[in-house]
């Protein structure tokens, strides 16, 4: 079902009446159900970003340039991109990390939500914990065990009973599709576990402050392809309850597992699309020439 | 080419045998040091040296008051000298942006480094010891000694803070914590062991000092132990000058199994100190 589902999604309508004449009438009608599930879920979109005029600099290097986009609610929007085009930055940007860095400026607007978070008065610490993030390489805390990795972000905010964390620690793993291989060894240094493991534990710790939306930095990158494949198989699960923006060097996981792409080059946003449609009928001559492979 | 290969199996070997000898040469010299001394004091280590007040007969002469003087300098100066040089670290590695300011802290705190330690004694002679009215007490030794410690709690204390990955701290970031809880959570936890090495360097440096004492006046005949971070005091390193300085042979034994008792602490303190740095770093 669920494989016809995004099939049916990436189909042309042509295409689709073909499929539902080679299918017997029940197929039809789950097909035709799907289909109308799909379509009020596009019709029902709604923005959970919107940057107006974004640009980000390190020092005097300008690595955004003029940003405006929307990232869309309960989705899985990915940023594409050859290396140096500004990907990680912007989405540093949407939870203020990029300013972390020093000689680091940002001009422009984000809204999340529609309220600016470069406001005054925003304080970025309770907005991180809106909005988490995960990063290139897996990196848990060394000096905690795999229950206090997941506990981190809490601890921060207030004491927890017992019981309370106990349940907090399982609902995130079981999230991160974790719970199953840790129950037996939460008290074991985070860092024993394997990269791809290490990297869903990341995942738990962020989903433990119970976030809005979940912003990960080419979370794949450092994995090899079978924890890939958790992760992105846990993607599609996730969005029902977060937004998630991903960055990936790699077209063909951005084509697998998000609804809306966007291709940067050089700071600048060339192409926003529905996935399907960017890399069916790329607008752009230079978004053309990096899904073919011609340059990155 | 074979023979290129030869002369740098050559080279490979006299390196090793060169730093081999770097290492065996000063533990030869040092053992060497360590056994003249001892058989020199032989004869004075006993229970009752340990548990004795000085005396003007050196086979009644004790090193009690020295002792405890010792111990307590070194328990005050860590008291004074760890907060203040973990927390210039801090500062300088987490929060400094490296302007004029950092740069104006950062050469006076290697400056300090180099000042010869009787310029310290002389320093807590006016500062502490007249200026802010301490006298010649225990405090203001303390605090002299913080002082000439400092510089080298700072150094190491940054380097372990330097060795915290900067992944840690954005991850630590990324969760909503601000950046005390990050590096109160994340930071120095990690650093712990390395901050504990710097701490052991200076407690060692400290407990070994002589010549600021001498300016600050430490007595060397007391008959009785200090109650108060007031009261006047002796140590290890001053008593053992003393004993040296005195004609008697007898006085030359004491000092020499001075000597002994006084490497014997170190070698304590240092065994501690490394117990507890492995266990820090065996949780990492």
């Amino acid at each position: 079902m669920e494989s016809r589902f995004i099939l049916e999604t990436k189909c042309k309508r042509g295409y689709k009446y073909i499929e539902i004449a080679s299918e017997g009438i029940s197929g039809n009608f789950n097909l035709f159900k799907a289909g109308k599930v799909e379509e009020q879920r596009l019709s029902s979109r709604k923005t959970k970003f919107r940057t107006e005029g974004l640009s980000a600099w390190f020092g005097s290097h300008q690595a955004l340039n003029n940003i405006s986009m929307k990232i869309l609610k309960n989705e899985v929007n990915a940023i594409i991109g050859p290396s140096g085009c500004g990907k990680s930055t912007f989405i540093r940007c949407l939870n203020r990390m990029h300013e972390v860095v020093p000689g680091a400026r940002v001009y422009g607007h984000v809204y999340l939500d529609e309220k600016d978070l470069y406001e005054d008065g925003i304080d970025p610490v309770l907005l991180r914990r809106r909005v988490g993030m995960v990063f290139q390489k897996p990196n848990p805390f060394p000096s905690m065990n795999i229950r206090e990795n997941v506990l981190s972000g809490l601890k921060l905010t207030h004491r927890l009973k017992k019981d309370e964390a106990d349940e907090i620690v399982e609902s995130a793993l079981q999230q991160a599709a974790l719970w199953d291989e840790v129950k037996e060894r939460l008290n074991k240094p985070g860092t024993s576990l394997s990269g791809g493991q290490q990297q869903r534990l990341c995942i738990a710790r962020s989903l433990a402050v119970n976030p809005e939306v979940l912003l990960m930095d080419e979370p794949c990158s450092a994995l090899d392809p079978v924890a890939t494949v958790r992760i992105e198989d846990l993607l599609h699960k996730l969005k029902e309850q977060y937004t998630i923006v991903i960055v990936t060097h790699s077209m063909s996981q951005a084509a697998r597992v998000s609804d809306q792409t966007a291709f940067l080059l050089m700071g600048e946003l060339i192409e926003v699309e529905q996935t399907n449609n960017l890399f069916t009928h790329p607008r752009d001559k230079r978004t053309e020439d990096y899904i073919t492979g011609k340059f990155g | 080419m074979k023979s290129g290969w030869r002369s740098g199996r050559l080279l490979e070997s006299i390196l090793k045998v060169v730093s081999l000898l770097a290492v065996i040469i000063p533990l030869l010299i040092l053992t060497f040091f360590l056994i003249t001394v001892f058989l020199d004091g032989e004869s004075r280590l006993v229970p009752q040296f340990l548990t004795s007040y000085p005396s003007y007969k050196p086979e009644d002469a004790g090193i009690l008051p020295a002792l405890v003087g010792s111990i307590y300098l070194i328990i005050l100066t860590s008291v004074i000298a760890v907060p203040i040089g973990v927390g210039s670290a801090i500062y300088l590695e987490e929060y400094g942006n490296g302007g004029w300011l950092d740069n104006l802290i950062e050469i006076n705190i290697s400056n300090l480094a180099g000042v010869p330690s009787i310029l310290y004694g002389l320093l807590g002679l006016e500062l502490f010891v007249r200026a802010l009215s301490m006298g010649r007490s225990l405090l203001a030794g303390a605090f002299t000694m913080a002082l000439l410690v400092l510089p080298i709690v700072i150094t190491a204390s940054r380097e372990a803070l330097r060795a915290v990955p900067s992944s840690l701290r954005e991850a630590s970031y990324a969760l909503g914590a601000s950046r005390w809880e990050t590096i109160w959570q994340v930071v120095l936890p990690m650093s712990a062991s390395g901050i504990l090495t710097g701490v052991i360097l200076s407690v060692c440096r400290a407990m070994g000092e002589t010549a600021p004492l001498i300016f600050l006046g430490a007595l060397t005949y007391l008959a009785f132990l200090p109650d108060s971070p007031m009261s006047p005091f002796t140590a290890l390193p001053i008593q053992i000058f003393n004993w040296i300085s005195r004609p008697q042979a007898g006085f030359a034994e004491n000092a020499a199994a001075g000597i002994v008792v006084l490497m014997v602490v170190l070698l304590l303190l240092n065994g501690i100190a490394i117990y507890f740095r492995n266990k820090m770093q065996k949780r990492i």
